[in-house]
């Protein structure tokens, strides 16, 4: 069905406008919709002046039980596999095979997990009669994963969203603006949400010339590598979905598949615009992926290894272990593979393919609606990937700036163990840093002007593709000299490690001067004006 | 051994514990090993579907005139054989075809489609005598695949462990088959030079 403009709208009805004056129209949804909507009512009703009274308040508790909720599944997981898993291969406890209908004669039955419960003593032991049929459904594998699952597609969600509305207050505050200021009471925290709601409640349009298929395939190819990208991505030591031998090359391998649907959007929209921004995406995508390879061969080469978590474990110890301070090559390789990667996710100075000045919206001007934003979720989500991926190659992963030693005189009990987890090194630390490296990209798209495509390829193959290449042989000869070389080598070794994690310190340092001594010259800097106007600044 | 097995087959890792520098129990690790093994029922599901979608993309791939659904069916036809790859526990061969197939010629080709083309939509148009030609040539193809399939006395793979495959890939790369190796890089770059100068403008 074509609309008014050539257009081919998604439903048969085409949409009216309701004017004051029209009577009014009988409702049109069926029994669900409209228990529904009364649900969605009653909840708004009742959640809306809790939420506008304490904004604040219920966001970090929510931050926190969110982490709470976290820990707690590790605690069963690690129960499990410990207690009963690791218990019954000891006993040499073989499970009973699947007898439809009855579930609980599938795998170990309760009676004798329960043994195993109380074999292994403590406290549960007492709570054994109870554990034993909770953590029943936790032996099998798939349950596992369901759960982890819902924590990739649940992280995957949330992340775009606060990274869109995060991206909204910098922008603001760097341009002496508010930023988004009513969604939900506390600094527009629910902007976002309410973004998304209008996204999805909005009319489906697709170009009357566009080709249709390729044009409603093109979103979904964008977004699916991103998820799957955070399959194989380590949260922390344990915190890993898939532990994949080739993880580094898996979410390199996604976050290059990524691209072909952006050209396909391009492509597909049947736009001069879309056209131009797809093909700027193509040969930037293509060109900057050699230099992020290259660069991030570096840490590879120093650690030995493709996998993600071993990577991440080789730098325990502390703050001048972590690679990016091991030799100068890993140190301007960071940098580097900081800049390619901008490019990777068309991040400011790199955002050629969707140039607002030129290029109307780029690859995606056609798009509207749900289809829209799975561009944006995909952007920001690959943004967080990128980061994730510099922390865990270069900046210690999930370890903190404190050597692991620290904590031996702690003891091995459950506290000790999640106070270690809290303070040397886990996920926090790891999201931490990672949301560090989000905010310098946000930091520089709205302080540095786009380049020109010309200057862009300029940086990659007369730049940045040397650059690397004389990187990686580096890097490969420090790796030789470490394991051939003698007492004098690793005495040079040692000291360019201190030198670089001095300037790595002074680095964080000067960031924290500067942002003090922006905050205490706040009045002479933006105005008396923007700082009495601007709640917290 | 059983319930390794059982495990092997339904779980992976997302088993966490609060302390990092726990390295996972050793039953984990082995179930992952197991798992590495083609022969379960999920496996075989998968493997069965995943096969179907690369055949029928590459029929979709000789069948489509529209040049870039073709490279769409293309791109089908590559992930799926990449997921073929994933679940015969070939992980670095799947990721690498993705990387250098999917993600560089695949955007290569519909990038080069962008700069040449004249019309919107471009169209393949082939003549009898070509499609005579290539059907000969697949025809022959697929004889000879058929004659060396049934030919092969398959063995499965013995003691298969994760991670060293690649430790040991790079080895053989770069020690028994340190030759091949370079010739097909002298060649590629022999390619690009080609190229460059092809397309080098005329003074």
């Amino acid at each position: 069905m074509r609309g008014p403009s050539g257009f081919r709208t998604g439903r048969s009805r085409l949409s009216q406008f309701s004017v004051p004056w029209a009577p009014p129209r009988p409702a049109e949804h069926g029994a669900v919709a409209r228990a529904v909507v009364s649900l969605a009512r009653g909840v708004y009703s009742f959640a809306a002046p809790i939420v506008s009274r304490f904004p604040g308040f219920l966001l970090i508790s929510a931050v926190i039980v969110t982490v709470i909720l976290v820990w707690l599944h590790a605690m069963v997981f690690a129960f499990v596999d410990e207690v009963i898993l690791a218990g019954a291969d000891k006993a040499n406890v073989v499970p009973t095979t699947f007898q439809w209908p009855s579930p609980s004669t599938w795998g170990l039955t309760p009676t004798v997990i329960h043994g195993l419960i109380v074999a292994g003593g403590g406290l549960a032991a007492s709570l054994a009669g109870l554990l034993s049929y909770l953590l029943w459904p936790v032996q099998f594998g798939i349950v596992r994963d369901l759960v982890g699952l819902g924590a990739i597609v649940g992280l995957f969600n949330v992340i775009p969203i606060y990274l869109i509305w995060w991206e909204r207050k910098v922008a603001g505050r760097i341009q002496s603006r508010l930023g988004p200021m009513r969604v939900g009471g506390w600094h527009g925290w629910s902007q976002s949400i309410a973004d998304g709601i209008k996204l999805l409640l909005k009319e489906d349009l697709i170009p009357g010339e566009a080709d249709t298929i390729l044009f409603r395939l093109a979103p979904y190819l964008t977004l699916i590598p991103v998820i799957l990208a955070f399959v194989a991505l380590p949260f922390g030591a344990t915190y890993i979905f898939r532990e994949l031998d080739v993880a580094l090359v898996f979410i390199l391998a996604m976050l290059g598949v990524e691209v072909v649907g952006v050209i396909l959007a391009g492509w597909a929209s049947n736009n001069k615009w879309s056209v131009y921004g797809a093909m700027r995406e193509a040969c930037q995508m293509v060109s900057y992926e050699i230099p992020m390879g290259m660069a991030l061969l570096v840490p590879v080469v120093m650690a030995g290894s493709l996998s993600l978590r071993h990577i991440g474990d080789v730098q325990a110890g502390g703050w001048f272990s972590w690679m990016v301070f091991r030799s100068p090559f890993a140190f301007v390789a960071f940098i580097s593979y900081y800049i390619a990667s901008l490019a990777s996710c068309k991040r400011a100075p790199f955002d050629l393919p969707e140039a607002e000045s030129e290029l109307v919206a780029g690859f995606h001007t056609e798009y509207s609606g749900i289809r829209w934003s799975f561009f944006f979720f995909a952007e920001y989500a690959a943004m967080f990937v990128v980061c994730a991926l510099a922390t865990i190659l270069f900046l210690g992963a999930w370890h903190s700036p404190f050597p692991l030693s620290w904590g031996d005189a702690w003891g091995d009990g459950w506290w000790a163990r999640g106070l270690k987890g809290l303070l040397l090194s886990g996920p926090i630390w790891f999201f931490l840093k990672v949301v560090f490296l989000l905010y310098v990209q946000i930091w520089l798209r709205w302080t540095l002007p786009r380049i020109r495509l010309d200057q862009v390829l300029y940086g990659c193959v007369q730049v940045m593709l040397p650059l690397t290449m004389v990187l990686v042989l580096g890097a490969t000869l420090w790796t030789w000299a470490d394991l051939s070389g003698g007492s004098g080598w690793h005495w040079f070794a040692r000291a360019w490690q201190g030198i670089l994690g001095l300037i790595g310190a002074l680095f964080v340092l000067g960031f924290v001067v500067i942002a003090m001594f922006g905050f205490y010259h706040r009045r002479r800097l933006v105005g008396n004006l923007v700082v009495d106007a601007l709640p917290g600044s | 051994m059983k319930i390794l097995v059982l495990f092997g087959l339904l779980l992976g890792h997302c088993g966490a514990t609060a302390q990092a520098q726990d390295t996972p129990p050793a039953h984990h690790r082995q179930g992952v090993v197991d798992a590495a093994v083609p022969g379960g029922t999920l496996d075989a599901l998968l493997f069965y579907g995943v096969g179907g979608a690369a055949m029928l993309s590459a029929v979709g791939v000789c069948v489509t005139r529209n040049i870039v659904r073709m490279a769409v069916w293309l791109f089908v036809a590559l992930g799926s054989v990449a997921t073929l790859y994933f679940l015969l526990a070939a992980n670095f061969l799947g990721a690498i075809q993705l990387i250098v197939y999917a993600g560089g010629t695949l955007v290569l080709l519909i990038f080069g489609v962008m700069l040449t083309s004249k019309s919107p939509w471009v169209r393949f148009d082939t003549s009898l005598l070509e499609r005579l030609a290539a059907g000969v040539v697949c025809l022959a193809l697929f004889v000879v695949l058929c004659i060396v399939l049934t030919g092969t006395v398959w063995s499965r793979p013995q003691g298969l462990v994760l991670g060293t495959a690649l430790v040991d890939l790079g080895r053989r790369l770069l020690t028994t088959y340190l030759v091949p190796f370079e010739v097909a890089g002298v060649l590629l770059m022999i390619v690009m030079v080609g190229a460059a100068h092809l397309a080098r403008q005329e003074k």
